[in-house]
């Protein structure tokens, strides 16, 4: 026998009233039943609920060439909204028309991992009230699975989508690769709008962002310029000064007893980055050695070893070129992950908690080895946070990649001027006037003092910078924050005050 | 004290490099103008080292501009001196005094 009590903790059970299906919607005239697609942005912002003081997101994966967020930005503008959070995952030079939006008040908030071009430089000198919270790309992961931001209304562009929202990226004209941003948007807000430029008959599988998880989709002209997509093709850059640094970084990986079959790597772009990647090919090909896999921004040069089968297999969250976006849906053991299982410090599972090898840039570095990758040596915000602190947190080796000197800057510092990476996270510095180790490295730097590398104190690169450059002035600053730095667990690093 | 005898310039715009213009002036003084990709960091530290190069030399009644594009200072020093010589079309180059 049931006691009674039993029954009445059960939740309310409620009966079938026969018009959950409704007969209505079944009609056999041929008649789309049920439509996700709308016929204008407007119609979908409408349909989304999107109200003053809402959150609103988008992602990065077109890099230079989004035609999206400015579109939407405008439309939402001429709507009336106001008081918006604006969350891109990064925000590039072309997003420079925000200043508009902020300065008649439709955002007066922003979450992004990059801040750039004329809207850094007018942020830097205080443009908005609330100060930019900028996070790194596996911290905003936790940012958003942790409650504080809460997007009410994502905008993902895709490159092609099938009418009820399952979308890729690594076809269509707009190809932008892997969407590994856009998918953490699309799994946790709490309205979604697709928006793309190329509709593909239903089903169009496999998908990165899937059905269950688009309300409703859009169909513009372009949501991309394919020539600002890609960084362009993948060069060996002729920079004597970068081939040396790469040559070091590549010297330092092969020595620091990491090297060997089935080890991990994660490489940027720029000059030296890429260069060390094609030095390292050389060294792996000479000794028969295989990585397991290369992690990350995935450039073509890791796609080149992958297709010779130096390397088993790519994780792509951000496709930086054309032929790693290609590359995507060609190749079988080139997969596509989320940012979640990228480098969210709470996931159950970031690849960068397996990753050997990682090798950086920065702006600047300080005596301390903290590493600033965002604000400029005048003080202006013109960088991006991206996976550095991620990476470098989780990887068993950080390297970080820089000349002593750009011109007249120096970039081995006293103390930077924003911290994104803190320092006890960086392994090596390898500058072209020598390499530093932390020193808590005792063993590596052993290693590579053995294997003839030039091992030099940090100190002594910022005195030798300081010889060249001279001491520079400090940067006059006012009081007013303007950018709070966001550790990849969200607590506060450091701040980014406005120029005097 | 000497003065420089025309106009002379020294250098390129290209990274790294300044460019400097000098002509001889009616007052007794060194007039400054720069423009410097790394003002805010270098800017004071340039302006001294370009009066200090002007004394060594003995020169009054000048007036220089520099456009710098973040030239180290034996850069700037090279391209002063270089233009000084050339204003006074010396034959007899004082190699100890630069």
């Amino acid at each position: 026998m049931i006691d009674s009590k039993e029954i009445k903790n059960i939740t309310k059970l409620t009966p079938n009233k026969a018009d959950f299906f409704k007969a209505s919607s079944k009609n056999h005239s041929g008649k789309e039943r049920f439509s996700k697609i709308c016929e204008s942005i407007e119609e979908s912002i409408k349909r989304s609920g999107l109200k003053d003081g809402m959150t609103i997101s988008f992602h990065h994966a077109f890099r230079g060439g989004d035609k999206v967020l400015n579109v939407v930005m405008d439309i939402i503008a001429k709507m009336g909204f106001k008081d918006l959070t604006l969350a891109s995952s990064s925000l590039a030079s072309v997003h420079d028309p925000l200043i508009e939006h902020i300065k008649n008040g439709v955002v007066t908030q922003i979450y992004t991992s990059g801040l750039r071009s004329k809207l850094g430089e007018a942020i830097s000198k205080g443009l908005m009230e609330k100060p930019v919270q900028v996070h790194s790309h596996g911290g905003r992961v936790h940012l958003v699975k942790s409650g504080e931001l809460n997007i009410d209304v994502a905008f993902i562009g895709v490159p092609v989508i099938d009418r009820f929202g399952n979308a890729t990226g690594y076809k269509g004209r707009s190809k932008c690769g892997s969407l590994g941003y856009a998918m953490t948007d699309a799994r946790y807000a709490k309205y979604v709008v697709a928006i793309s430029e190329s509709l593909e008959e239903y089903p169009s599988f496999p998908a990165s962002i899937t059905q269950d998880q688009v309300d409703s989709i859009v169909l513009v002209d372009e949501v991309g310029d394919p020539s600002q997509i890609g960084e362009g093709a993948t060069r060996m850059t002729t920079n004597p000064k970068e081939l040396l640094l790469a040559r070091r970084a590549a010297r330092v990986i092969v020595n620091s007893g990491l090297f060997k079959n089935g080890y991990s790597l994660q490489t940027g772009t720029g000059g030296a980055s890429l260069a060390t990647t094609i030095f390292l090919s050389e060294k792996m090909e000479e000794e028969n050695i295989t990585a397991s896999f290369g992690l990350g921004g995935i450039t073509g040069t890791m796609v080149y070893m992958l297709k010779r089968g130096q390397i088993k297999t790519l994780l792509d969250v951000q496709s930086f070129d054309e032929f790693a976006a290609k590359s995507l849906g060609e190749n079988l053991n080139h997969i596509e992950i989320s940012a979640n299982q990228y480098a969210n410090p709470s996931s159950k599972g970031a690849a960068i908690k397996q990753l050997d090898v990682v090798v950086l840039s920065a702006l600047e570095i300080d005596i301390n080895f903290n590493v600033n990758v965002l604000t400029g040596s005048k003080g202006i915000l013109r960088g991006a946070s991206g996976g550095h602190c991620d990476t470098a947190a989780e990887a068993k080796l950080s390297i970080i990649v820089a000349p002593l000197t750009r011109g007249r800057i120096p970039t081995i510092v006293n103390r930077v001027n924003t911290i994104i990476t803190p320092g006890n996270t960086v392994d090596v510095v390898v500058t072209d006037q020598g390499v530093a180790v932390n020193p808590k490295n005792i063993e590596l730097k052993q290693r590579l003092k053995k294997a003839g590398i030039t091992v030099v104190e940090i100190e002594d690169l910022y005195k030798k910078a300081i010889k060249i450059c001279g001491k520079p002035k400090p940067i006059n600053y006012s009081d007013k924050v303007v950018a709070t730095i966001r550790y990849r667990d969200g607590s506060v690093l450091d701040v980014v005050k406005a120029l005097a | 004290m000497s003065k420089i005898k025309k106009r002379a310039h020294a250098g390129t715009l290209e990274s790294s490099d300044a460019f400097i213009e000098i002509e001889p002036i009616e007052e007794d003084k060194i007039k400054i103008e720069l423009q410097s990709s790394v003002e805010e960091m270098y800017g004071d530290d340039i302006r001294e080292l370009i009066k200090k190069v002007i004394n060594e030399l003995d020169i009054s009644h000048i007036s220089v501009k520099v456009q710098d594009k973040g030239a180290l200072d034996y850069v700037i020093k090279a391209r002063l001196q270089a233009a000084i010589l050339r204003a006074n079309d010396d034959e007899k180059i004082k190699w100890d005094k630069l």
